[in-house]
């Protein structure tokens, strides 16, 4: 599918065949620590400039290290700095981002693990147009909602808001989580569901004793998901929050294009690792269950 | 107990298995129907009628897209995303597939390295954009460097340049999605069967060759998953302008999204902006389907 990241070091890979010379080898070395260092740059830049006082970027001096090291501009991006029209700092955007990350997920998860365990599980005519339209939902460009959503959120109430925010990302976020759990259950023994039906087991009970429990890999790969799409997201938080519920990718935005005053560098790469940092920190520690899971679910390339 | 008893409860039973799983799906489906289709068709409907700050509803027929297309602003927008799709696509897939190749040669230290490639893709477009707009920033990014490295004649302007800003667009979102393109090819490249390539190599068949001949083509697949990917990424790519160059210097970056945002919510041109949204997901159809069309086929 297409969302394949799934890569192991499961042996019978072509180059168990190539082999290569000394020389070919330290050009293949070099080539690899080089791209490294590409994909490093940026946050290199992002990190020591953050930790400098702003005359030395000024100076031209943004890839040097600090000469006289900060965290001015740490203190100043999290709980002083001008995001929009209040100095409040990126702090209050911060809590947003986590009070609608948590619940949007959460819910969205459950409701992907329920769905994927009735498109394959308790199969009805019709089920693969359901799962292609739930499908095709995750891809549309969300262009297409904008302006009815903005309609229906001030019609429910909620527009504005957090609690908005997350019914937004829950709607749009269920094709993904629906698409996880369907391709990881369809790996299921299904002999196992049936036997536990003429055991006299309910809908429930299937679902709670038998696939819950294997389900713990999938769950994995589908919360990481999610949660970056939902942390990372902007467009929804652009058009749907106001000043005091944005998430924090509209505030570091505010704070970077706000044309008051002196463009403070060193601020606003401190405010990006921060938006960063959550999503950053889930990739490093649980990326590897990431591809794992992936793997176990079969989401080919 | 008599036999009608019992049948009657077996029937209910019966009933509520059969209805209890669809009861379930259903309000995932609604909440689908609603707010992807129902919503679409309001769109859709809003792009023939004459609404400008608020949905109206009369209808114009087909004025809002001759409208669009005679704009010089969407005119911009269109050249911009194909200049700037068919180069991230393509370069996404030259550097994914050649870093691929590089790290399956038995490479120590691989997981690490794939660590490295892969982490922008856990970023917000915002925070890349962020950080790609002051490190390409003449005034204190990569040109004052360099100059101060003593180069002193050296230029590197592009984001401030009307004719070249696209191209920063580019530099940063390949950044971002070179390395998950990597993946995709990397996990393409551990599925092939070596005993062709055994073959192929006593018979004296170079490296180059066994690549050329043998492995690539084996990874069609991939190909095809990545082109999907990012196509329908670069049809939607909005964060990162916005975050990049906002669609400056003047509209020099504009992309349909940032288009469609400016003319729906600034400029108060809703049937305009609900024309171009309809484009936009025209031209996301008609990759997507034909793609998931066939996936579903097979898995059946």
């Amino acid at each position: 599918m297409a969302t394949a990241a799934a890569t192991t070091n499961a042996g019978a890979g072509a180059t168990q065949v190539i082999r290569t010379g000394a020389g070919s080898r330290y050009v293949i070395y070099t080539l690899l620590i080089l791209f490294c260092l590409y994909y490093l740059l940026p946050l290199y830049v992002m990190v020591v400039n953050s930790l400098k006082p702003l005359s030395e970027i000024q100076a031209g001096g943004m890839m040097a290290l600090p000469d006289a090291l900060t965290f001015a501009p740490w203190a100043s991006a999290w709980s002083s700095a001008q995001v929009g029209v209040e100095a409040t700092g990126l702090r209050p955007y911060f809590l947003n981002s986590i009070l609608m990350v948590v619940p949007a997920v959460a819910i969205s998860t459950v409701l992907g693990a329920l769905n994927g365990y009735v498109l394959t599980k308790w199969r009805f005519r019709g089920d693969t147009i359901v799962f292609g339209l739930l499908l095709f939902g995750c891809f549309i460009p969300f262009q297409m909602v904008l302006i009815p959503m903005a309609r229906m959120l001030g019609l429910m109430g909620i527009a504005g808001t957090v609690p908005g925010l997350i019914f937004v990302h829950l709607v749009y976020g269920i094709g993904f989580s629906t698409l996880y759990f369907r391709n990881y259950y369809q790996q299921f023994p299904t002999e196992l569901v049936r036997a536990a039906m003429i055991d006299g087991a309910g809908f429930f009970t299937i679902f709670r004793r038998i696939m819950l429990p294997s389900s713990g890999p999938i769950a994995v790969v589908c919360v990481i998901w999610q949660f970056t799409n939902i942390w990372n997201d902007f467009l929804f938080g652009a058009s749907f929050s106001d000043f005091d519920s944005q998430p924090m990718t509209v505030a570091l935005n505010n704070l970077v294009q706000s044309s008051t005053g002196v463009k403070e560098y060193n601020v606003h790469f401190a405010g990006a690792i921060m938006a960063a940092l959550p999503t950053l920190l889930v990739y490093i520690v649980a990326g590897r269950f990431f591809v794992r899971g992936l793997m176990a679910g079969s989401v080919k390339g | 107990m008599s036999v009608s008893e019992i049948s009657g409860r077996a029937g209910r039973a019966d009933w509520l298995r059969d209805v209890l799983p669809k009861l379930v799906l259903s309000p995932s489906f609604a909440l689908v129907l609603i707010f992807v289709y129902g919503f679409i068709v309001f769109t859709f409907y809003l792009s023939f009628t004459d609404s400008r700050i608020l949905p109206s509803f009369g209808l114009v027929g087909w004025q809002n897209y001759t409208r669009l297309f005679s704009l010089r602003a969407w005119d911009i927008a269109v050249k911009n995303v194909l200049i700037f799709g068919s180069l991230y696509i393509l370069i996404c897939c030259v550097l994914g597939l050649a870093l691929a190749i590089l790290l399956d040669q038995k490479i120590r230290a691989e997981g690490f390295i794939r660590t490295i490639y892969l982490y922008p893709m856990a970023l917000s477009f915002i925070v890349t954009g962020t950080a790609w707009k002051w490190f390409l920033d003449p005034g204190i990014g990569l040109e004052a460097v360099v100059r101060s490295w003593g180069w002193t004649s050296f230029e590197f302007d592009w984001i401030k340049s009307s004719d070249m800003a696209i191209y920063t667009i580019v530099i940063a979102a390949v950044w971002q999605t070179s390395g998950f393109v990597m993946a995709m090819f990397l996990a393409g490249l551990r599925g092939i069967d070596n005993e062709v390539m055994k073959a192929a190599q006593i018979d004296g068949a170079s490296n180059w060759a066994l690549y050329r001949r043998i492995v690539i083509p084996q990874l069609r697949p991939a190909f095809m998953s990545a082109f999907v990917v990012l196509a329908h990424m670069a049809i939607k790519s909005y964060d990162l302008i916005i975050a990049l160059t906002g669609g400056g210097p003047g509209t020099a970056t504009e992309l349909p999204a940032t288009f469609m945002y400016s003319y729906t919510f600034t400029r108060n041109q809703m049937g305009i902006g609900a024309a171009s949204a309809t484009i936009m997901l025209m031209a996301i159809a008609a990759i997507m389907v034909p793609y998931l069309w066939s996936e579903l086929r097979e898995k059946k």
